[in-house]
């Protein structure tokens, strides 16, 4: 399914709130914050996303994609998966 | 003059340095011998506990752990334990008897095997390696190594197939928790050994965690990371090879590099955790403890300073990721009048 980057940051925040906090408010993030750094994520956490992100956007993530400019921030990880997308219709 | 908790560090040459050097890491060590053995000696007081029981690995940290058991406490008191499995190095247990005969504690053999496999530990690893690699069979080498550097520290699964070929592939996070948590059987079923021999004896057990270890997480939670007393944990590895060679253990220990010792495939410490040498890793830990930059580890070591720079975020990304396994159980109401005695 393609979505576009409203959408897919919207799915990651719910999935975030819902997988790593818990429903709780207890860690305040921004879009643009690193999940690392915040304590959001750890390497487990990492790759839990990676196969969220592969299962709901239908996208492979190739090893060499595994670097936080793609993965560490909701902002990062909708542009990340718009970029796959629209390599995938070409 | 009051007793201190560190060891004493003989001053490298300058006083203010701004870069790192191996002289850095020297300590006095027979005077640091001294203040763990007694301090070692006070513990078991404290406790009231007549000895120590010690996994025997073969390796540097269990032998300096035990032989400073020993010198604390007399030979007679440590019971020295060598707990090997059908993955471990042959090594492993003819180098924790040299050990043993070394010291002259008395040492006893569990092989684990058969524990792991009732428990299922070596079916699970199993099913996990062939959910990530379809054409593995059971019984063939494998490990998981971290990358050398940059993006994400994931691990990646590394399978030998039985025409010799290997393959390298990342794992999701159910085969790799799958895989690790099976692993993980392995250390906690010689510290439940530790802990039968520790009951029966009426002795502590002594963990043999090296301060990299300690402060990295390099560890399993209720596995070697449980101990009542853990001798050197305040201790860089550089100087457990100071104590080492202080203490007399014996030359084919000090010189054997050190491993992990838990996959059935060949793995050093710093592909499954470091990434760096210990060598590299103290100095950099040793450089961020005492407040200096990450460029001031850059000449010892031949990091470039991006290279540090990465080294010293991911020992703090480490330490964030790995607080859990040091936290006990969280209660969630107050019970103060055990609690002010912890």
């Amino acid at each position: 399914m393609i979505e576009n980057t409203p959408e897919v940051k919207t799915a990651v925040i719910e999935f975030i709130n819902r997988n790593f906090l818990m429903g709780t408010s207890q860690i305040k993030y921004e879009e643009n914050d690193s999940l690392l750094e915040k304590g959001i994520v750890d390497s487990t956490g990492v790759l839990e996303m990676v196969s969220f992100i592969q299962d709901r956007f239908a996208v492979i993530v190739e090893d060499s994609e595994l670097v936080p400019e793609n993965l560490d921030s909701v902002s990062n990880i909708a542009a990340f998966v718009a970029r796959k997308q629209q390599l995938q219709r070409l | 003059m009051m007793p201190t908790n560190s060891p004493k560090v003989i001053p490298a040459a300058s006083a203010h340095k701004k870069s790192v050097c191996k002289d850095d890491l020297r300590i006095d060590a027979a005077a640091e011998t001294e203040r763990i053995c007694a301090k070692i000696r006070a513990f078991m007081v404290k406790v009231k506990r007549r000895g120590a029981v010690i996994g025997l690995s073969g390796g540097i940290d269990s032998s300096v752990t035990a032989a400073l058991c020993a010198k604390s406490l007399g030979r007679e008191r440590v019971l020295g334990i060598l707990m090997p499995e059908r993955h471990s190095s042959c090594e492993t247990t003819a180098l924790g008897q040299c050990l043993a005969n070394h010291l002259g504690i008395e040492a006893q053999l569990h092989e684990i095997s058969a524990v792991l496999e009732a428990a299922g530990c070596y079916q699970m690893q199993n099913s996990a390696v062939k959910s990530a690699i379809p054409s593995y069979i059971p019984g063939s080498p494998f490990k998981i190594v971290l990358p050398a550097q940059g993006g994400y520290k994931l691990f990646s699964l590394v399978a030998q197939l039985p025409d010799g070929k290997i393959i390298k592939t990342r794992m999701n996070h159910e085969a790799y928790l799958q895989l690790v948590a099976a692993t993980n059987f392995k250390q906690r079923v010689r510290k439940m050994i530790e802990y039968c021999h520790a009951d029966r004896l009426n002795y502590a057990v002594a963990g043999s965690p090296n301060r990299l270890e300690y402060d990295q997480g390099f560890f399993v939670k209720n596995g070697d990371g449980s101990a009542d007393i853990k001798p050197i944990a305040h201790l860089y590895k550089t100087q457990v090879y100071q104590l080492a060679e202080y203490l007399g253990v014996p030359e084919e220990i000090r010189s054997r590099p050190p491993t992990t010792d838990t996959y059935p495939m060949e793995q050093s410490q710093e592909e499954f955790y470091f990434s760096l040498s210990y060598q590299k890793m103290d100095l950099c830990l040793f450089a961020k403890n005492n407040g200096l930059s990450h460029e001031s580890v850059c000449e010892a070591t031949g990091l470039s300073p991006k290279e540090s720079e990465d080294v010293f975020k991911d020992i703090d990304v480490k330490r964030g990721t790995t607080r859990y396994l040091h936290l006990g159980p969280e209660l969630t109401g107050d019970v103060p009048e055990i609690q002010s005695e912890i």
